[in-house]
């Protein structure tokens, strides 16, 4: 009984934190932890949360990625493993 | 090893999907957080006690105010441990950072710096729109706060951290964190010189030209500014020192 709406969530969900592992760039880490933030973000609105969708769409997609992108810039680009 | 790890976490997955089959279905009347006596009080007596449309901002900054209160200081604690871990006070003596080193003297792109000036003001009007509309729509002192933080942040991202700090400057920085916490913990002091509990609302009637139900809605709105102030504050805080490496000069 789960909508198809969040069954595409869902999946998207799941390949954006794998992607997040995998990838050897971080700056493109830190880019798709963006996209997760703002599904998650779907998801809570989805679920009628609209506030804490709110909060997440404001600070996890917005200034988590802002901040996460300025430390890549002061770090290595490259993952090492 | 790495066999070992894996191991520990498709178990650890399996059992916590296990786990979830004992949760109640979503949005079941029966479930714990929509039967309890509390909830119930909540959702029954919220318009009635403080006149607030929006239960969830109602909860936040009345009922459980000590939480919002205390989570605006982890905020703030945060605030200042960046600083005292990246702050360069030694006049860019750590350089500049490794990506700008080579190409400097870089100016501001057109389009980019137009386009911030179009969109920071419509930002920011916004960001207040959505903390003193948190009664009635989503949103708050948190969502407001991060979203002025944020404008302040596209500044710096346009224009270099050296623009974005002639509006705020790290003096006002830190006066803002300070003084959004003194209106959130002064409100409750306030409260407490009136004969009442900390952070006890209705009892503010007596010195604003309100009823007590409404003198909780409206020590809401003052609260929820405190927690604003603060969190803009410390987020263009915390963006400034991790981009220039604690010295404030130059950008991403």
């Amino acid at each position: 009984m789960i909508p198809i709406f969040d069954i595409i969530l869902l999946v998207f969900l799941v390949v954006t934190a794998l992607i997040a592992l995998r990838v050897r760039d971080l700056l493109a880490a830190s880019m798709v932890f963006g996209i997760y933030s703002f599904l998650i973000c779907l998801l809570w609105a989805q679920m009628t949360a609209v506030d804490v969708a709110f909060t997440e769409a404001a600070v996890g997609a917005g200034v988590s990625t802002v901040i996460m992108v300025a430390t890549v810039y002061q770090t290595a680009r490259r993952s090492k493993d | 090893m790495k066999g070992l790890a894996l191991f520990a976490v498709v178990l650890t997955g399996a059992l916590l999907l296990y786990a979830t089959g004992d949760f109640p279905a979503w949005g079941s009347v029966h479930s714990p957080a929509n039967g309890g006596e509390l909830s119930s009080h909540y959702i029954e007596n919220v318009r009635t006690e403080t006149k607030v449309p929006n239960i969830v901002t109602a909860v936040l900054a009345d009922y459980r105010s000590y939480d919002t209160m205390f989570e605006t200081v982890v905020v703030f604690v945060a605030g200042i441990a960046i600083i005292a871990l990246l702050r360069d006070f030694g006049n860019g003596s750590r350089g500049y950072p490794p990506a700008l080193a080579n190409n400097l003297p870089e100016e501001p792109d057109l389009i980019i710096t137009q386009t911030c000036n179009l969109v920071i003001p419509v930002l920011q009007i916004f960001a207040l729109y959505v903390l003193a509309h948190g009664h009635y729509s989503p949103g708050g002192g948190f969502q407001g706060g991060v979203m002025l933080g944020a404008s302040y942040i596209l500044i710096a991202l346009a224009n270099g951290v050296e623009v974005a700090m002639k509006a705020m400057s790290e003096r006002k920085i830190m006066l803002l964190a300070a003084t959004g916490i003194l209106i959130y913990s002064g409100t409750g002091l306030i409260c407490l010189l009136l004969g009442e509990n900390f952070l006890d609302y209705h009892v503010l009637s007596r010195i604003l030209p309100t009823d007590p139900i409404m003198a909780r809605s409206h020590a809401i709105l003052i609260v929820e500014t405190g927690v604003a102030v603060t969190v803009a504050a410390i987020m263009f805080s915390i963006y400034a020192n991790l981009a220039t490496r604690g010295t404030l000069k130059g950008g991403l």
